[in-house]
């Protein structure tokens, strides 16, 4: 008895507290790791950019070789309207070269998951296509089709659709067989448990492929512009490089990098809409892990 | 109590609701065919609860496929209600070992799949799949995905499923093997609450034969490779039978006469 007094003695509070304690504390710790998540990388670049900066003056660097950071701000500023214009030119064949390498490609990876035969066909196929160069018959495709938009939606197509199709198709092939027995067993035409359970359930596969393919489209159309074109981004790039304008030459990078995020960011808040329990069920597991 | 033919014909065919009737499953692979089943004949009646009970590969969750139809026998048939058993059957309700739940439905929708895969009325369907998420203590989790549920919920997810269309006929494949024993014990007694609150019969397949003695009216005792038949034994314990009881004499005797079969066959061996 004494002992046991002794014990409650050495705990002050009540579990009430101790709750509230705990939650708290939690909270905090959570908001601190968001705070950090969003100051740790502004911080890195920003002491990175300053290390440049500060080099390139002290080493006196040639601007036509590397320029400082201020530089490329300038030349982005100065050509501001050229930048926004071009980018929107790149754009248009980035976003015309993806949606028809989804088009192409979830079709295909559908017939390809549902024939076997056709599958055995048209693989070989898909995966020369894959193994030939893309950047090398680019020219080809400049002798077909000139200068105009066309040539630099089809190389981006055929750089971005590969990954779609195969992601289709892991994903439309991995489910359990015990998710199409319980399908049999409800009585669900194929079709109807294509729609309610094989597709969902290869939403995630899709999306990863999805996501790999945004970023090689912008390849793709950039790809283009260098051997055939007359406006874009990628055409700016060779016309800076031809001038020994570096500054524009980074900037016109620069604008294809914050191209590539907000496309891909696009994707990844298509993938949020459409699969919202992910992040629900993520969210709690992120909570309970500390 | 012998082994197939004697015990089937004790039963007779008028009453017999699921008859499989000298079933054999062979597999071929590269080093020459596998038996998995090797003329099993089984009768239910309508309302019984049967348990098959064996090792692992003794080929009792590939004799529960094809009774539901989903695979196909390599000899034999499967009469129910006298009719033969050639594709998917539709009329019963399935529960795996693995809870087969959709990441992407919650729990209610997951329920709700059986009445939208039948056609049925939806808002009854509705209110019909509440309280039997109710009944089984998951009242308040409607709206939870099946991520966010503990291995037991999900499993009385799928159950609930499985009843939502009132089956004739449950076929359940280990339902309660991936689970910790207090949590197994728990769905063992809400199996024979919801049993005992509708007419329903029950094919269920275990290796636990503590739970095969709990819940059953016969247990088919299986030997492996190749799966046979090897003994039947009726169970003659009252209902609602109580944790308590698994520490009776009569309980102890139909535990023992199992573990006898399994210790004699080779199963399990006594060091």
């Amino acid at each position: 008895m004494p002992a046991a007094a002794a014990l409650e003695q050495t705990s002050a509070l009540s579990i009430e507290q101790v709750e509230r304690r705990v939650q708290s504390e939690s909270r905090s710790k959570r908001s601190r790791d968001r705070r950090t998540e969003i100051i740790s990388p502004i911080l890195v670049t920003g002491l990175l950019l300053v290390a440049w900066e500060v080099a390139a003056d002290f080493f006196q660097v040639p601007t036509y070789l590397f320029p400082a950071p201020s530089k490329i701000v300038a030349a982005c500023i100065d050509n501001a309207s050229l930048l926004l214009r071009e980018s929107w030119v790149t754009a248009v064949e980035i976003v015309l070269g993806y949606m028809l390498s989804i088009v192409i490609g979830i079709p295909l990876a559908l017939g390809i998951f549902h024939w076997p035969v056709f599958a055995k066909s048209v693989y070989p196929l898909l995966v020369s296509t894959q193994a030939m160069p893309k950047v090398a018959i680019a020219p080809l495709f400049v002798v077909w089709f000139g200068f105009g938009l066309l040539p630099k939606i089809l190389i981006a197509f055929l750089i971005a659709f590969f990954p779609i199709v195969i992601n289709t198709v892991m994903g439309l092939s991995a489910i359990e067989h015990e998710k199409i027995f319980l399908a049999r067993s409800m009585g669900l035409s194929s079709f109807a448990t294509f729609r309610l359970i094989r597709f969902p359930n290869a939403l995630p596969s899709i999306f990863a492929g999805l996501k790999i393919s945004i970023t090689l489209a912008v390849v793709g159309a950039v790809v283009g512009e260098f051997v055939g074109g007359d406006s874009g981004l990628g055409y700016q790039l060779m016309v800076a490089n031809g001038n020994m304008n570096t500054p524009l030459l980074f900037a016109g990078v620069l604008s294809l990098t914050v191209l590539g995020l907000i496309l891909f960011g696009l994707i990844e808040m298509l993938e949020h809409f459409a699969m919202p329990y992910r992040e629900r069920a993520n969210g709690a597991t992120g909570a309970g892990t500390m | 109590m012998q082994a197939g033919p004697p015990a089937a014909a004790a039963i007779g065919p008028e009453s017999a609701y699921l008859q499989i009737q000298s079933l054999s499953k062979v597999y071929p692979t590269d080093d020459g065919p596998v038996r998995a089943l090797d003329r099993v004949s089984i009768e239910q009646r309508k309302g019984e609860f049967v348990s098959l009970v064996g090792p692992s590969g003794c080929g009792k969750s590939t004799l529960m496929m094809i009774a539901a139809g989903l695979t196909s026998a390599s000899d034999g048939q499967i009469l129910v209600d006298n009719q033969r058993v050639t594709k998917a059957r539709t009329d019963i309700g399935i529960v795996f070992q693995n809870h087969v739940l959709l990441d992407w439905r919650t729990t209610l929708e997951n329920v709700l799949l059986q009445a939208e895969a039948r056609g049925m009325d939806m808002a009854a369907a509705e209110i019909r799949a509440r309280e039997l998420l109710a009944a089984v203590g998951l009242g308040g989790f409607e709206n939870k995905y099946p991520k966010s549920l503990s291995g037991g919920m999900r499993q009385r997810v799928s159950i609930c499923r499985a009843l939502l269309h009132d089956p004739v006929h449950l076929l359940m494949d280990e339902p309660f093997g991936a689970l910790d024993a207090l949590t197994r014990d728990q769905l063992v007694l809400d199996l024979q609450d919801i049993c005992s609150r509708r007419s329903v019969s029950i094919l269920f397949v275990t290796h636990s034969i503590a739970e095969a003695v709990f819940l059953s009216d016969r247990v088919i005792v299986m030997t492996p490779r190749p799966g046979k038949i090897d003994r039947i034994i009726d169970i003659d314990l009252p209902r609602p039978r109580t944790l308590a009881m698994r520490q009776s004499p009569e309980f102890a005797a139909y535990s023992r006469e199992i573990l006898d079969i399994f210790l004699a066959r080779g199963v399990l061996r006594e060091h």
